[in-house]
């Protein structure tokens, strides 16, 4: 093999090889095997685990650079609420999000009345929007959801809603299912919410984060964890769904397989180099 | 007077806020929870401070011809083209679906958001190829952890490495997913403790600058050099 030519390789060709390597399985699917591990079961269970028709706080925190890892976790969460008759009060902390964040829900909810499943936005859903303040706004929310936000997305008076005539603060809610990009997230829910106010949490997140909250998940303050598009996958798995991260799968076993292989290989050629100008 | 005041703002509303973590009595909570509204607002202020700050600069350093103007031009027409339109075009409607703000939103914004996080892929595989390099005995076992999470993550790592485990001598447990197991048992047991390490002393780490604020012993955010 001819190393010096490795040595002197142009980043271009690597980057061209991950375009190829992400591109060809998202066109042509492979559908490799996926194994669903114990923090996505958990994840799947404590939300089974809720009384049907409950109220679930989703806040989703996060913008578009996070969508391929966060809207296909997010939709299969809100479709597991919605065939369960729950009702899922979606907030998002994130300037840049609350746009996506209402059309995934609108779509999901779509999806059920394209079925004849008569879904309305205020009775069986609701989109409160953005608040700035970060961890303010979270404890704020434990004085009353509608006090923290006195006007829905679509700027309607959220004390008039049907969904919160029976919601006043966390207390009327069993479970809150924290959609993650980063801060303000799940960290800042547990540590705000589910530590002040005992609230139960579960949290999707992107795989860069999703070491951080292990902690959390082995001291039971998280009942689950899926990390990343190989955690939405699992859990699409679970739920018998083949949505995008499933088809993300291959395109990401692909894309890691290659950054592994370029680890080991600048490697070796390092240590030919090393080598050969001893010798 | 100009520092005292501060200071003992400052010392009161961080100890009710400390307080109000414990005691839910009223003449601790009804404070507490009007500073936590009022924290909320002056949050919302600091965006228009801040969107005041950066016109300052960028449009100083346009008038100065500085280096990379062009960009700054951009940024700014962008930032005022953006909130006009939400301002006087769509109005308390700007996030209706068919809005033209929801127009910038989905077809600027968005794809030019994804775009930056997707850049990443590429320069990971650069990074790694030319950058991670396994020099020490520490860096091996980084190296090797790094590999193990990063193909036991993915379906194609447990594919490619259960020929491997696929013997009567291999426990069960470890067959189905091995790569996956073995990473899991990563996640769990050396990486959760680092990190818990790493969360309790930053924990602390904060608490004792929270208690050196609001005893008036740390003054750095006063400024003035101090």
């Amino acid at each position: 093999m001819n190393w010096r030519s490795l040595e002197k390789l142009d980043r271009r060709w690597l980057f061209l090889a991950m375009a190829l390597l992400v591109a060809g399985p998202l066109l042509w699917p492979v559908g490799l095997p996926i194994v669903v591990s114990s923090p996505v079961q958990r994840f799947h269970d404590a939300i089974a685990a809720v009384p049907d028709g409950s109220p679930v706080l989703v806040p989703c925190d996060f913008d578009p650079g996070s969508r391929p890892e966060l809207i296909p976790m997010m939709k299969t969460v809100l479709r597991q609420l919605f065939d369960k008759k729950c009702r899922p009060i979606v907030t998002c902390l994130w300037p840049g999000g609350p746009a996506l964040v209402d059309q995934t829900l609108e779509s999901v909810a779509d999806e059920y009345r394209a079925r004849g499943v008569p879904l309305e936005s205020g009775v069986d859903y609701l989109d409160l929007g953005y608040k700035s303040g970060n961890e303010a706004v979270m404890v704020l929310m434990g004085q009353g959801i509608a006090r923290a936000f006195p006007r829905d997305l679509r700027g309607r008076e959220t004390r008039s809603l049907p969904i919160l005539r029976d919601v006043g603060d966390y207390s009327s809610i069993p479970l809150l299912v924290s959609i993650s990009g980063g801060y303000p997230g799940t960290k800042e829910w547990v540590q705000q919410v589910n530590a002040r106010f005992h609230l139960p949490m579960v949290s999707g997140c992107t795989a860069v984060s999703a070491p951080e909250y292990y902690p959390y998940l082995q001291s039971g303050q998280l009942r689950g964890l899926l990390g990343g598009m190989a955690g939405a996958a699992e859990y699409e798995k679970l739920r018998g769904e083949k949505g995008s991260a499933t088809r993300g799968m291959d395109a990401q076993s692909l894309a890691h397989v290659f950054i592994a292989l370029c680890i080991v290989l600048g490697n070796v050629v390092q240590w030919r180099r090393g080598t050969g100008g001893r010798s | 007077m100009k520092r005292e005041i501060p200071l003992f703002l400052t010392a009161v509303i961080g100890a009710v806020m400390v307080l109000g973590f414990f005691m839910p009595h009223p003449w601790i909570s009804v404070p507490a929870d009007f500073l936590q509204q009022s924290a909320v607002i002056v949050v919302a202020f600091g965006y228009v401070l801040g969107g005041a700050n950066l016109l300052r600069v960028h449009l100083e350093a346009i008038s100065r011809r500085e280096r990379d103007w062009p960009y700054r031009i951009v940024l700014v027409a962008g930032l005022l083209g953006t909130v006009s339109v939400g301002l006087f075009v769509d109005g308390p409607g700007f996030q209706a679906q068919g809005a033209r703000t929801m127009w910038i939103y989905n077809n600027i914004y968005a794809p030019m958001n994804a775009t930056m996080f997707s850049l990443l892929a590429f320069f990971i595989a650069s990074a790694a190829f030319r950058a991670f390099r396994i020099r020490t005995i520490e860096a091996g076992l980084l190296a090797v952890a790094a590999l193990v999470v990063m193909l036991g993550r993915v379906p194609l790592g447990d594919f490619l490495a259960r020929p491997l485990t696929d013997h009567a001598w291999v426990p069960a447990w470890l067959r189905e997913a091995p790569l996956g197991t073995i990473q899991q048992w990563i996640m769990d047991v050396p990486q959760n403790a680092a990190k818990r390490a790493i969360l309790i002393g930053a924990a602390m780490g904060v608490m004792a600058t929270g208690l050196r604020v609001i005893l008036g012993i740390e003054r750095a955010y006063l400024g003035g050099g101090e």
